[in-house]
């Protein structure tokens, strides 16, 4: 495949973000993915479906460092990456949601979205010690921001709410602010919309399209509902037990008929 | 009705998350300040020193101390009482090895010898969690106890084991030794305990307490937003542990003038601090105090009653006294685990919208 591609809707889709060369990750006897390569290209949505213990959520674990694989190469922006602790692929700009809610639950929604900004805030600890002055400063400069999520997101009026006493979708909603606030260069959503209405699932989608569209952002999520998939996303990864069995446009995938065959044995609603 | 915030908008987002929002908050911290400052130190007595006021305030930052470990940072601490000692060894080795210098910059390098032991003794915090992380701290406890009575370089090679104050002064005024006077020691204490209540504040409040609070609420997702979860609990047990070095060295060379490292610095100090913090809440500045307050009052008071009013043996008053903190524990446990500086700001805010509930 050429280096860039234009979308139906008319976006341009540049060059390799990330790219996964031939990984495989075992535990012990287990092997939750085999031999899987799929690149993620600057600005696309890029999905990964596939039926339950497929590897969907390993496989962003990989991405993230939760996980190192056995074999495979991960190249970033084009270099090669070496192993890596998650807090510092973080601080390269790799931002996460999760598929159970991980929320800070004893901190307000705002603060919550604050926590976003930890890589981007500087002040040393004697600075922040002093407050007035450069500490402060970053602080309300960073808030601002965060606000920004706020609004884009329509949370204002739970921003000051403990996020443990929030209903689910508006947590899964505060944890998209809280990756957000990072304003990362990759964005990985683990089932963003799992176990919400459909009317949730329709703010949800406009949301991820959104931040697609206004900030660029390249968005790399799993999903169950084939509906939204199709809708939403540029390029699809299908897999099934650890395998990748399809890799395409929408249609491409659809059309697949590996990808029909593993769906139509498992229901997936 | 007159607690409210009337006209007492926020316009911009430093003035959102200042310290004390509303104005009465303000003018009641205000006058506070005054009162400590201005008044109490010209009408204290030994009594009121020695039983209430200048132990209130040495608690006050050994809470303020764990409350950022394990409040804030989520880390369990059964180890306050051996960093105490810490503090305290490392005053007097100060003062004696160094007898020219300021008793207020052997306090802060007190501190700051025990931090180093604290990180020391944080370490594998990055591997054992909860449980055993308490159990490890107790281990700490009895380790450090045991090494100030082993080693009597640490007491000066003295008959009696026990390590004594020299006497230092603060601006002419002697702060340490038998003949301090109760004024002296009190403002030296206060202006400690206002100094490192300040920077409590604002390490909490910030990037830096934010990133304690992650770690304590889900360690995993911290680390997604780039949070090391070694250097931030290092960090915890750093701040903290300097902390309660500082309450170690003043309870030692302030409060008590000569201490026995068992007797001063035992378990029992660290099941107290730990009880000040559950009681007064867990991650506040403010239940810091009031958790101290609580524990430093609640014995006199009840000594004060059932030994003085009420003649009863002071034996079985101290008794009582264990049967109802034990009791107020389990109370805050169970209904409230964010402690009565919780209850106050609920009842706070109920009060703020009073009667118009919305
Ligand atoms: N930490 C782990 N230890 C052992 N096995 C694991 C671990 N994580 C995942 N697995 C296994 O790897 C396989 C893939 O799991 P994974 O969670 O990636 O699936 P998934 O595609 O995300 O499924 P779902 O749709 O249910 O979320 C499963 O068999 C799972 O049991
Ligand atoms: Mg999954």
């Amino acid at each position: 495949m050429s280096d860039s591609y234009v979308t139906p809707d008319g976006r341009t889709i540049g060059g390799k973000v990330l790219e996964m060369r031939n990984i495989t990750l075992r535990f012990g006897g287990v092997v939750a993915i085999k031999d899987i390569s799929f690149d993620i290209r600057e600005g696309e949505i890029r999905a990964i479906i596939g039926p339950n213990g497929a590897g969907k959520s390993s496989m962003l674990n990989v991405i993230n460092g939760f996980y190192h694989p056995q074999e495979g190469e991960i190249w970033f922006h084009g270099e090669k990456r070496k192993p890596m602790k998650p807090y510092q692929i973080a601080k390269q700009g790799i931002a996460r949601t999760f598929q159970n809610i991980a929320l800070f639950k004893g901190m307000s929604t705002l603060d919550n979205i604050m926590t976003g900004r930890f890589n981007q805030m500087k002040t040393n600890m004697a600075l922040q010690m002093l407050w007035k002055g450069p500490a402060e400063r970053e602080e309300v400069a960073n808030r601002e921001i965060v606000e920004r999520v706020i609004d884009f997101l329509e949370i204002q009026a739970i921003r000051k709410t403990p996020v443990g006493a929030l209903p689910y979708g508006l947590q899964k909603r505060v944890e998209l602010g809280r990756a957000l606030a990072a304003q990362p260069k990759l964005l990985l959503l683990d089932e963003p919309m799992a176990g919400m209405n459909v009317e949730e699932k329709e703010d949800m989608s406009r949301f991820i399209l959104d931040v697609n569209d206004e900030f660029g952002t390249t968005i790399a999520l799993i999903e169950h509902d084939m509906g939204v998939v199709m809708d939403i996303s540029d390029r699809v990864v299908v897999m099934d037990y650890g395998k990748k069995i399809g890799d395409g446009t929408p249609d491409e995938v659809r059309n697949n008929q590996a990808v029909i065959d593993a769906y139509l044995g498992v229901d997936h609603g | 009705m007159f607690y409210r915030e009337a006209g007492d908008y926020k316009t911009t987002y430093a003035e959102d998350s200042q310290t004390f929002p509303l104005k009465l908050d303000r003018y009641a911290y205000y006058t506070l300040l005054a009162v400590a400052f201005l008044v109490v130190p010209f009408v204290i007595n030994d009594y009121w020193a020695s039983a209430v006021l200048i132990p209130f305030l040495i608690w006050s930052i050994a809470s303020l101390g764990l409350n950022i470990l394990t409040g804030y940072c989520g880390q369990v601490s059964l180890g306050t009482g051996g960093f105490m000692a810490v503090g305290a060894y490392a005053a007097y080795k100060l003062m004696t090895s160094f007898p020219d210098l300021n008793i207020m910059i052997i306090v802060l390098l007190s501190g700051a010898i025990t931090a180093a032991v604290g990180v020391l003794f944080g370490l594998p915090s990055l591997r054992i969690k909860g449980f055993y992380l308490a159990v490890a701290t107790l281990a700490a406890q009895f380790f450090l106890v045991w090494l100030f009575n082993k080693f009597e370089w640490f007491y000066n090679y003295s008959a009696s084991g026990q390590i004594s104050a020299p006497t230092r002064e603060m601006f002419g005024y002697e702060v340490t030794g038998p003949s301090a006077s109760a004024p002296a020691k009190y403002m030296f204490c206060l202006v400690l305990v206002l100094g490192l209540a300040w920077v409590a504040r604002n390490l909490t409040r910030g990037r830096i307490g934010r990133s304690w609070m992650a770690i304590r609420d889900m360690d995993i997702a911290a680390e997604i937003i780039g949070v090391n979860p070694l250097k931030t609990k290092l960090t915890a047990f750093a701040v903290s542990s300097f902390f309660i070095g500082v309450a170690g060295a003043l309870f030692f060379a302030v409060y008590l003038g000569a201490v026995e490292v068992g007797e001063a610095f035992g378990i029992q100090k660290s099941f107290l601090v730990l009880f000040m913090i559950i009681i007064g809440g867990l991650g506040s500045i403010l239940g810091s105090f009031i958790g101290a307050a609580f524990l430093v009052l609640l014995p006199v008071l009840l000594k004060n009653i059932m030994a003085g009013a009420l003649g009863w043996p002071i034996d079985l008053a101290a008794h009582i006294e264990l049967v109802i903190i034990g009791f107020l524990i389990m109370l805050t446990l169970v209904l409230e685990p964010h402690g009565v500086a919780q209850l106050w700001r609920v009842a706070k805010q109920k009060l703020r919208l009073w009667p118009f509930p919305h």
